[in-house]
């Protein structure tokens, strides 16, 4: 199992790079979801199937999903390429660069401190509502009003004048 | 080798019987519509049309497999590979008998419509990499379609689950040993079947490929085997979405004792193959905003009101 969580890192962090160098938005789009499912990998295989399905509904199936109906209705073509290359230019990498490499190095020093093995534990579908129902009721609510808010807001924008 | 869940053997026996299923469909569809539409249906090749479905796969196989010079070649070519692995991996989690199946998962359910939620990337791929304007108003209308109606599928499941208290198919099916849910679950099993076809699009919900209006949308462009991709995944779209109604509303593969599991699976499943056929034959297609209003407007309410007397009802009798 441990195997599959390595490879599946490999594949979410060599997805998100491409992300980021990808000059064709719907190429980059599809790495954007290659990561996410790989993340969904990793959850499966550290023991949260619940969340490991979530993550497959939610993001890849559905946010993502939304993001290129908008990448469809915008008719990007060649321009935008030539607009993203020009982006990517050597002098646009230092300050991002400097700030990921110090959380990297932040990462590397915490994990340098941990020895014991990962032990997947597996999480049911039960325990994680039991948990989401229980003491973290108060987060589900407020979640549950901000989309109300969302959905408020596009019933306006949407009701015919 | 004995036959038991996820056995390479079993493994095997899903995946031709599916793949084949799905082909033979092709014959038979356009024979069942031929007879409910009073006229014959192909019935030159072979012994009643039999054969028909091996002369369109040579047909297919040997057409020119064509790329647009002003396609998204990536895009182009990953399509309709993905609706192909989605339908296909959707499969791993049916329960077709007791020992007949890919996995016994606790997240069959999810994982289900998780993977009917990736297929939407498929048709939407489709269309908006062929540079086509039919072929991007096809994807367009999927896009909406899907995400939609994908929402009333998804909610019209969680009253079968809340009573089995599980997302798991097999135990679904074994819940089932007292009475089928048809019965608590008829609102639910009714949203679910118009989901199906939404989300399956076919006859009458065939929105995004209608040919009258907008050639043959998404997949317009497509050619070859690449065409036969998406046309035998919706056959075996169809295959799945009958599974998947036999497993949660009709007891799987219960049935009286005379005759085996895998066979009451399957007459179940191919009767509700057989009412999707007679559904094309009989049905027109509605407008486009039609499908979109009475999905959000009449299903969402309903389906959710479903939900919550089901809840109420499972609470009560506690």
């Amino acid at each position: 199992m441990i195997v599959l969580f390595y490879i599946a890192a490999v594949v979410a962090v060599i997805a998100t790079i491409a992300v980021i160098l990808q000059t064709n938005i719907v190429h980059a789009l599809l790495y954007m979801v290659v990561s996410l499912l790989a993340i969904a990998v990793i959850f499966y295989v550290l023991g949260a199937p619940f969340a490991a399905v979530l993550e497959a509904i939610v993001y890849a199936g559905a946010i993502m999903v939304l993001f290129l109906f908008v990448i469809m209705m915008l008719n990007l073509g060649q321009h935008t390429r030539n607009e993203e290359k020009s982006w990517l230019t050597p002098r646009g990498w230092i300050g991002p660069s400097i700030l990921s490499g110090i959380l990297l190095a932040q990462l590397l020093s915490v994990m340098a401190d941990l020895d014991q093995d990962i032990i997947p534990k597996q999480v049911g579908v039960m325990e994680v509502s039991a948990l989401l129902f229980g003491p973290y009721v108060l987060a589900v609510e407020l979640a549950s009003i901000l989309l109300l808010a969302g959905l408020v807001a596009a019933y306006h924008l949407a009701k015919p004048k | 080798m004995n036959l038991e869940i996820g056995s390479p053997l079993s493994i095997g026996l899903v995946l031709g019987v599916v793949i084949i299923t799905a082909a033979l469909l092709i014959t038979v569809e356009r024979r069942l519509l031929g007879f409910w539409q009073e006229r014959l249906g192909p019935n030159r090749v072979g012994w009643f049309g039999s054969l028909q479905v091996v002369a369109d796969m040579i047909k297919i196989f040997t057409k020119e497999d064509w790329i647009p010079p002003f396609a998204d070649r990536f895009s182009f070519v990953v399509a309709p590979g993905i609706i192909m692995s989605v339908v296909l991996l959707s499969f791993a989690v049916i329960p077709f008998a007791p020992n007949i199946g890919v996995i016994d998962s606790n997240i069959g359910v999810l994982f289900v419509l998780a993977m009917a939620s990736l297929g939407a990337y498929s048709v939407m791929l489709g269309g908006l990499s062929s540079d086509n304007k039919y072929a991007l108003l096809g994807s367009l209308r999927a896009a909406a379609q899907m995400i939609s109606y994908e929402v009333f599928m998804g909610i019209s499941l969680l009253g079968v689950v809340a009573l089995t208290g599980s997302f798991n198919l097999r135990e679904i099916v074994e819940a089932q040993n007292d009475g089928w849910y048809i019965i608590p679950q008829f609102i639910g099993f009714v949203i679910f079947l118009i989901a199906g076809v939404a989300e399956s699009h076919r006859l009458p919900f065939d929105i995004p490929e209608a040919e009258q209006e907008i050639c043959s949308g998404y997949h317009t462009e497509y050619s070859g085997m690449k065409f036969g991709m998406f046309f035998v995944a919706e056959y075996i779209g169809l295959v799945l979405i009958s599974s998947l109604i036999t497993v949660l509303f009709f007891g799987g593969w219960l049935g009286p004792n005379f005759l085996p599991p895998i066979i009451w699976f399957s007459i179940k499943a191919f009767g509700f193959i057989a009412f999707f056929i007679l559904l094309r034959a009989a049905v027109p297609r509605p407008r486009y905003d039609q499908l979109m209003s009475y999905g959000w407007l009449f299903l969402l309410p309903v389906s959710l009101i479903n939900l919550l007397v089901t809840g109420a009802i499972i609470l009560s009798s506690q």
